[in-house]
C-alpha cells in the first residue's frame, strides 16, 4: 500500500487552519462590496439608462398623473370596469391601524390564501365568489364560472384575467357604459396578451390596460371619487 | 395540452443545449492555469497564494470559516438595518432569532424566509445582505463541486485544489457576468431596478396603491442562477415585479438548471469520461420528467372539490383552466408546473405559485424532490449528492455480487462509505427528527394555516425545505416563532455542511488512492444500465426513508380528496 494517504492527512491536520484568519475576514468584506454593492449598483445605473420606465416600475400615466403599473393588478368594483381576480392581500384597518383587514390588490404586501384544496375556508370563499359573479354579470344560477374569476392568485396582484372571464364581463360593462357589446368585445380582443414568441405562457387580458382602453374609447367613467 | 407539451419540449431542449455552452466554460474555470488581473488583485488583498495546494481538510476549513464570517457580517447588517441610511420607509431591524434564521438561510443557499421582503428589508439589506449572500453561497457550492470533482479525478494526490481560486473564479467569471446580462433582460421585460423604495399611485377607481420597488432584477438573476430562491417580495416569483412575463418565467427556469446540468458535463470532462457525465445527466433528466408529469397531470385536472360549485376548470382556447388557486394567469398550468418541478429539483425554492394550494399529488412532488435532493439539485451540491448515491449504488451492487466495489477505477472502502452514509443519514435525520419534534410541540398547531393532513404537510415541508436547502414553503405556515426560526435554522446548517463536508472528505480520500485496472468484475458506471440502477437506488433509499412521512401528509390528503372530506 502507498502511504501518501497517511502523510498528506498528517500534514493537513496541522495546516488546515494556518494563516486562515486574514483571508477569511477580508473575503467577507471584499465580496460584500463586490457582489452586494458594486454589482447591484452597476446594474441599476445601466438599467436606468437603457430601460428607464421599466426600471422604475413600468408606471402608466394619465393626464400627467401616475395611475398604476403595467405589471401590477388593481382592484375594480364598479360595473363599468372589468374586474380583476380575487386577491388575498390585506392591509391595516384605516379606523384602527393595529388591526388588519382585507385589502385586495395591496401592492405594499403581496399575499396568497395558501389554502389547500380541501380547505373549508377556500371552498366557502369560492362558492360565495361564484354566486356574486353570476349576480353581477346576470348569469343563470347554475352557469359555469371561469376558474380564474373565483380563485385568488399567488401574488394577490395578478394583473390578468382569462379571455373567457373578460368575455362574460363584457355584457355588464357594455350595459353600464351604454355601448354596444361588440365594441367592448373588440376592445378585449385588442388587449389580449398572446403567448410570447407564440410559445410561452397562456393568452390573457391585462385588466388595467383594458379598462384604460375602455375609458379612452367608450364614454369615460365618472371621475374618480374622493 | 399539445401547446403545453410544446413549452416543455422547447424549455428542456434549450436547457440541454446550454449544457454545451456552460459546461466547457465551467470546466475552464476549474482547470485553467492562468489568473487574470482582477483575480490576482483579489488574491493579493486576501493575502493568499493561489498556487497553494489544499488538502480536503484545509479546503473544507476555509470554506466553512469564510462562510461563517460572511454569515456574521450579514447578521450584523440585519441587526442594525434601521440605523443605516437610505431607507425612506424606515423598516426596522430584524430580531436576533429572525436575523439568525435569515443569514443561516442565505449562507446555506436555502433562502427560507421567515420574513416578508417588502415589509422587513431595506433596499440596502436586499443588496448588501441578500444579494451578497446569494452570490457567495452559490459560489461556495460550485467551488465545492470543483474541489470534489478534482479529488475524484486525481490519483495518488494529496490535494483537491485551492478553494480561494475556485471561489473567486466562479464569482468573477461565471456568476457576476451571467447575472449582469440577464438582469438587463429582466428589466427590459418589466422588472424594477432602482434605489427608490416605493411609489404611490392613485388607481383608476381612485384608491391609493403603494408600489414597493427596489433593486429587484439584480437579485432575481443570482436568485435563480445561484439556485437560491429567496424573493425580494413576500410572494416571491409569483409577484409580477419578480416575474413579469412568461419569458422571465422561462429564463428563471433555465437559470435554475444552468449550473446543475452543466456540472454533469464538467464531471465527465474532468474525469476524462464524457459518457459518465451524460449518464448522470440522464439520471437527473429521467427523474425530472417523471415528477413533471405528475405535477402537471394533477394541476391540469384541477380541484375536484370545485366542480360541484359550477366552476369551469377545463382548458379551452379562452381559458387556461386547472387548479388556479395560488397561481398567476400569465403562466398558466404548464409554465407553473415546470417551475414547481424545477425549483424543487434544483433546490432553488423560488416559487411562481403557492405550493400550499397545489393539489395533494402536485404538492407531493416538491416535497419528494427535496427529500431525494438530487434531481439536478442545487448549484454544486446536486451533483455531489448524486455522486453520493452513485457510490452507494456501486457499493450495494458490489455487495450483491460479492466484489469490492469500485468507482472511477478506485476501490470504495469502509472509510469513504462511512462518510457517504453520514451524508445520507444526516439529511434524513434532520428532516424526520425535526418534524417529529415539531409535531409533539403543542404550540405547533398555532402556526398551521390548514388543518388535517395538509397541516402536517406544512411542518414536513418546512423541515424538508430547510434541510434540502431549498427554501420554498407551504407558505401559510407561520414559521416566524423562536422555536421554528431556531430549529429550521439548525436544519439548514445540518443539511448544508453535514452533507458537503463528508463528501469533500470522500473526494480527499479518493484523490489519495491509486487506480486499479478495470477487470471483468468491474461494473461500468457510464452505461444506461448503471443510470437505471442509480435512479432505482435513489428512489428505493428515498422511498424507504420518507414514504411513511409522505403517507401521513399528501398521500392521505389525496385519498381524502377523492372521498370529498374537507377541513
Amino acid at each position: 500500500m502507498h502511504n501518501d494517504q497517511s502523510t498528506s492527512a498528517d500534514l493537513s491536520a496541522t495546516s488546515a487552519f494556518k494563516g486562515i484568519a486574514r483571508p477569511v475576514l477580508v473575503s467577507a468584506l471584499l465580496f460584500m462590496v463586490v457582489t452586494g454593492l458594486a454589482y447591484p449598483l452597476a446594474t441599476t445605473g445601466v438599467a436606468n439608462l437603457l430601460f428607464p420606465s421599466q426600471a422604475q416600475g413600468s408606471l402608466i400615466e394619465r393626464n400627467g398623473q401616475a395611475i398604476g403599473s403595467r405589471q401590477i393588478g388593481q382592484y375594480f368594483a364598479r360595473p363599468e370596469y372589468f374586474h380583476s381576480r380575487p386577491s388575498a392581500t390585506s392591509g391595516p384597518d384605516p379606523q384602527d391601524p393595529s388591526k388588519t383587514v382585507d385589502q385586495p390588490y395591496n401592492a405594499g404586501a403581496s399575499a396568497a390564501s395558501n389554502q389547500g384544496v380541501l380547505s373549508k375556508k377556500l371552498l366557502t370563499a369560492v362558492e360565495q365568489r361564484a354566486i356574486a359573479y353570476r349576480q353581477e354579470n346576470g348569469l343563470a344560477a347554475n352557469a359555469a364560472v371561469p376558474v380564474d374569476a373565483v380563485t385568488a392568485s399567488g401574488s394577490g396582484l395578478d394583473p390578468h384575467i382569462s379571455i373567457a372571464n373578460a368575455n362574460i364581463q363584457a355584457q355588464r360593462v357594455a350595459r353600464a357604459r351604454g355601448v354596444a357589446v361588440d365594441r367592448v368585445l373588440a376592445l378585449i380582443n385588442e388587449n389580449v396578451d398572446r403567448p410570447q414568441f407564440g410559445l410561452f405562457g397562456d393568452p390573457r387580458v391585462n385588466v388595467l390596460a383594458l379598462n384604460l382602453a375602455l375609458d379612452a374609447a367608450a364614454a369615460p367613467a365618472r371621475p374618480a371619487a374622493q | 395540452m399539445g401547446y403545453d407539451l410544446n413549452q416543455f419540449i422547447v424549455v428542456l431542449a434549450i436547457m440541454t443545449g446550454l449544457v454545451f455552452v456552460t459546461g466547457p466554460w465551467l470546466k475552464r474555470i476549474f482547470t485553467a492555469p492562468g489568473h487574470n488581473i482582477i483575480e490576482r488583485g483579489t488574491y493579493r488583498l486576501l493575502g493568499v497564494d493561489p498556487a497553494e495546494p489544499m488538502s480536503w481538510k484545509r479546503y473544507g476549513a476555509v470554506l466553512l470559516l469564510s462562510n461563517a464570517a460572511m454569515m456574521l457580517l450579514g447578521y450584523l447588517i440585519l441587526r442594525i438595518q434601521q440605523l443605516l441610511p437610505g431607507d425612506s420607509l424606515g423598516r426596522s431591524s430584524q430580531t436576533p432569532d429572525l436575523a439568525f434564521n435569515t443569514v443561516a438561510s442565505f449562507i446555506t443557499n436555502t433562502n427560507w424566509q421567515a420574513y416578508s421582503g417588502e415589509t422587513s428589508l431595506s433596499n440596502l439589506s436586499q443588496m448588501a445582505v441578500i444579494t451578497f449572500l446569494m452570490t457567495v453561497s452559490a459560489a461556495t457550492g460550485v467551488a465545492a463541486a470543483g474541489g470534489f470533482i478534482r479529488g475524484l479525478s486525481r490519483k495518488s494526490a494529496g490535494d483537491i485544489g485551492n478553494y480561494w481560486v475556485d471561489f473567486t473564479r466562479v464569482t468573477y467569471r461565471l456568476l457576476l457576468p451571467f447575472c449582469f446580462v440577464l438582469a438587463l433582460i429582466y428589466v427590459w421585460q418589466g422588472m424594477p431596478q432602482t434605489l427608490t423604495a416605493d411609489t404611490v399611485v392613485t388607481t383608476l377607481e381612485g384608491a391609493r396603491q403603494q408600489l414597493i420597488i427596489g433593486p429587484v432584477a439584480s437579485l432575481e438573476t443570482i436568485k435563480h442562477i445561484g439556485t437560491n430562491g429567496g424573493g425580494f417580495f413576500g410572494m416571491n416569483a409569483a409577484h409580477p415585479f419578480e416575474n413579469p412575463t412568461p419569458l422571465t418565467n422561462t429564463l428563471h427556469i433555465l437559470s435554475m438548471l444552468l449550473i446543475p446540468s452543466a456540472l454533469t458535463y464538467v464531471f465527465g470532462s474532468m474525469i476524462a469520461n464524457r459518457k459518465q457525465g451524460w449518464s448522470f445527466f440522464a439520471a437527473f433528466f429521467v427523474m425530472f420528467l417523471g415528477f413533471l408529469a405528475l405535477v402537471y397531470g394533477a394541476e391540469h385536472a384541477g380541484n375536484p372539490m370545485l366542480s360541484p360549485l359550477g366552476i369551469d376548470q377545463a382548458q379551452t382556447a379562452t381559458l387556461g383552466g386547472g387548479n388556479m388557486e395560488g397561481k398567476e394567469l400569465r403562466f398558466g398550468i404548464a409554465q407553473t408546473s415546470l417551475f414547481v418541478t424545477t425549483t424543487t429539483a434544483a433546490t432553488t425554492g423560488s416559487v411562481d405559485s403557492m405550493h400550499a394550494s397545489l393539489t395533494p399529488l402536485g404538492g407531493l412532488v416538491p416535497i419528494a424532490q427535496m427529500m431525494l435532493n438530487n434531481v439536478f439539485g442545487g448549484d454544486g451540491v446536486g451533483l455531489i449528492n448524486l455522486v453520493t448515491y452513485a457510490i452507494l449504488t456501486v457499493f450495494l451492487v458490489g455487495m450483491m455480487i460479492g466484489r469490492t466495489p469500485e468507482f472511477l477505477g478506485k476501490k470504495v472502502e469502509a472509510r469513504e462509505m462511512k462518510f457517504v452514509m453520514l451524508a445520507v443519514l444526516a439529511h434524513a435525520f434532520s428532516i424526520l427528527g425535526f418534524t417529529a419534534l415539531a409535531c409533539v410541540m403543542p404550540s405547533t398547531v398555532d402556526s398551521l394555516a390548514n388543518m388535517g393532513p395538509h397541516g402536517f404537510s406544512e411542518v414536513l415541508y418546512a423541515y424538508t425545505s430547510g434541510t434540502a436547502n431549498n427554501g420554498s414553503a407551504f407558505a401559510g405556515f407561520n414559521a416566524n416563532t423562536p422555536f421554528f426560526n431556531t430549529t429550521i435554522g439548525l436544519a439548514m446548517l445540518v443539511g448544508r455542511y453535514l452533507t458537503l463536508l463528508p463528501m469533500l472528505a470522500v473526494a480527499g480520500v479518493m484523490a489519495a488512492k491509486t487506480t486499479v485496472p478495470a477487470g471483468p468484475g468491474t461494473l461500468s458506471t457510464a452505461t444506461p444500465l448503471f443510470t437505471g440502477l442509480l435512479v432505482f437506488v435513489v428512489l428505493v433509499v428515498g422511498g424507504l426513508t420518507f414514504l411513511p412521512a409522505l403517507a401521513l401528509g399528501p398521500i392521505v390528503e389525496h385519498l381524502l380528496m377523492l372521498s370529498g372530506t374537507t377541513f
